[in-house]
């Protein structure tokens, strides 16, 4: 049986030590805004962290101060498949990111001012430098494991090829080993939709009092597009209009022009997210591509990892497709690593790593106890179920 | 020790100890499972039923849930990586088990694998007095819904080693209920119902 987990309150960590990023550039220090379900046990080997995707962060369980459900809310929780009776979870939202963490939006310490287009670009393994003082800061050795979806199942594989003995479990959802010429393209016209907007003033919007609204709606338009199947779109709008008149002018004559505006509208307005980070995110995507110090041998590169993995895709994902998620399974089956694939059959694109799923959350269900069963054997029975954190 | 189907146990005398296995169409896992715990053998199973999925990984073992009809095996393993490929009673539903037999012999240093035997007397009984396609306890399906989309004999799958250069190392030829009979050892096309083979590519 399931239970919710209740109103969650983040944490914010305050890193005082410096970091050195991909870039070069040294980021002397930083604050992680993170949230924790469950409780870590006396050895602490039942930590878990959570990579978020692009649009995610660090709320990804439990209801936040506006009763709003975690991104993720479906599969972690007391008896869901992630079961914070078993595992203590953690999430952080990413450095760069807008939620809490230091990112474009916060204040330089330096000047006093926001940090606009001169919060330096971080990558993958910034983030994972970074997550591992958080790491450190809760007092875990080794994770039981680390599980993201697309960008966060790409920082999930940074992990594990740099901290290959932090972790012992690697899930790896919805990802790709690294960007294709096509993703690059995709992140690049959403780049530009925002920083071509007149609002856009040079990153410093803020500064202007004012933000990218129509870059960042046709940015979130083209993204949103791209995490759907073509046959769940043909389903649910096909060529339906909004009247029944064709009418031969350029407003929203077809419904799915009328969805996407909206998607587009309610994340410019209401996620409050920050357009100096959607740029940032993007470009540590496109940056991503952990073979590239390996001869680009994607299996030279994974020898490096120790963890257990299990990789998921779905079929009718093609953003990154289950042909993407072939290449990590196939450069992991040349280590001879343990490693276990499956594909679940969702008619929901790429966005169908989000969407509950009776394949998905059985297997999921099961891979669970297989990390439980590698957790050491005193502390697989928690005496009592922690209560909802209120 | 769990308990294991009478072919599975039959095959798990063919493995040496901690070998490698790759075990196709390896279902819910039981026979990796098996030769895991008892054989400490190392390795993978692949199968495409999501269900069975599903209970393969709940039983800790390391499955790639996969479709060998649109998949070829060395999309995911390099040449010899096994010393055993097996293949339960899967053969006849794929598309062209000629291929995946070359595919396996790749793989694996020595394959392992079962099928019913088309050539069994009830079989040709029936289509010789009934002129219906056969259905029996071994393979119980109507012509139109069965997944055997490629059954034979016990003597087409020998000709196809013969003919691809393949050296049948050891044979075992059972009931339904995967006993030996004297009859089976006389007349195995005949009389067998199932075949337990294990192939090897010819030295030169």
């Amino acid at each position: 049986m399931t239970t919710e987990l209740g109103v969650i309150t983040p944490q914010t960590l305050h890193i005082e030590s410096p970091l050195l990023l991909s870039s070069g550039l040294i980021l002397p220090r930083y604050d992680l805004t993170y949230e924790t379900y469950g409780q870590l046990n006396a050895s602490a080997s039942n930590g878990i962290l959570i990579c978020h995707a692009l649009s995610g962060d660090h709320h990804v369980a439990g209801l936040d101060a506006n009763n709003k459900p975690g991104w993720w809310n479906e599969y972690i929780g007391p008896g869901k498949p992630i079961d914070t009776n078993q595992f203590f979870v953690v999430c952080s939202n990413n450095l760069g990111g807008c939620h809490g963490s230091t990112g474009p939006a916060t204040l330089n310490p330096d000047t006093g001012k926001v940090y606009g287009p001169d919060f330096p670009i971080v990558t993958c393994r910034d983030w994972v430098n970074s997550q591992n003082e958080l790491r450190k800061h809760l007092g875990i050795d080794q994770w039981a494991a680390l599980i993201g979806g697309s960008m966060g199942g790409m920082q999930v594989l940074q992990w594990a090829i740099d901290y290959p003995d932090k972790l012992k479990h690697a899930i790896v959802i919805a990802a790709a080993p690294k960007l294709s010429a096509q993703n690059i393209a995709f992140n690049e016209v959403a780049r530009r939709a925002i920083m071509t907007d007149p609002d856009f003033h040079e990153g410093r919007f803020l500064e202007h009092n004012t933000i990218p609204k129509q870059g960042l709606a046709q940015a979130r338009m083209l993204g949103h597009l791209t995490y759907l199947s073509d046959d769940m779109m043909g389903a649910k709008f096909g060529r339906e209009r909004r009247k029944e008149e064709l009418q031969y002018n350029y407003e929203v004559e077809f419904q799915v022009e009328s969805y996407l505006r909206y998607q587009g509208e309610k994340f410019a307005t209401t996620q409050n997210f920050d357009a100096n980070t959607y740029l940032l995110m993007t470009k540590a995507l496109d940056y991503f591509d952990p073979a590239s110090e390996f001869e680009h041998d994607l299996s030279k590169t994974l020898a490096l990892a120790t963890a257990k993995f299990f990789v998921v895709a779905f079929t009718t994902d093609w953003r990154f497709s289950p042909a993407r998620s072939h290449e990590i399974v196939k450069a992991l089956l040349d280590n001879d690593a343990d490693v276990s694939y499956a594909e679940i059959g969702s008619e929901h694109g790429h966005d169908a790593f989000l969407l509950p799923n009776d394949h998905y959350e059985g297997v999921f269900r099961a891979y669970m106890q297989r990390v439980i069963c590698d957790m050491p054997s005193q502390d697989t029975k928690l005496s009592t179920a922690p209560k909802a954190e209120k | 020790m769990s308990h294991i189907t009478p072919e599975f146990k039959l095959i798990s005398e063919w493995i040496q100890p901690n070998s490698r296995v790759l075990d196709l169409g390896c279902g819910d896992g039981q026979l990796l499972q098996h030769l895991i715990t008892t054989y400490g053998v190392t390795g993978y199973g692949m199968e495409i039923d999501s269900a069975k999925n599903i209970q393969a990984i709940e039983k800790g073992l390391n499955v790639i849930h996969s479709d060998l009809n649109s998949h070829d095996l060395c999309d995911y393993f390099d040449k010899d990586s096994f010393d055993y490929v097996i293949m339960t009673q899967a053969l006849q539903i794929v598309s062209r088990p000629d291929e995946l037999l070359e595919d396996m012999l790749a793989t694996g240093k020595q394959i392992i694998i079962t099928f019913p035997n088309f050539g069994h007397w009830r079989n040709r009984a029936q289509l010789l007095f009934k002129g219906h396609m056969p259905r029996t306890d071994t393979l119980p399906y109507h012509w139109y819904d069965t997944p055997n989309i490629h059954m034979c004999t016990f003597n087409d799958f020998e000709a196809l080693c013969e003919e691809k250069g393949i050296e049948v190392v050891a044979r075992t030829v059972v009931n339904v209920a995967h006993r030996k009979t004297l009859g089976m050892s006389i007349a195995p096309n005949w009389l067998g119902e199932v075949a337990l083979y294990k192939v090897q590519k010819k030295t030169a």
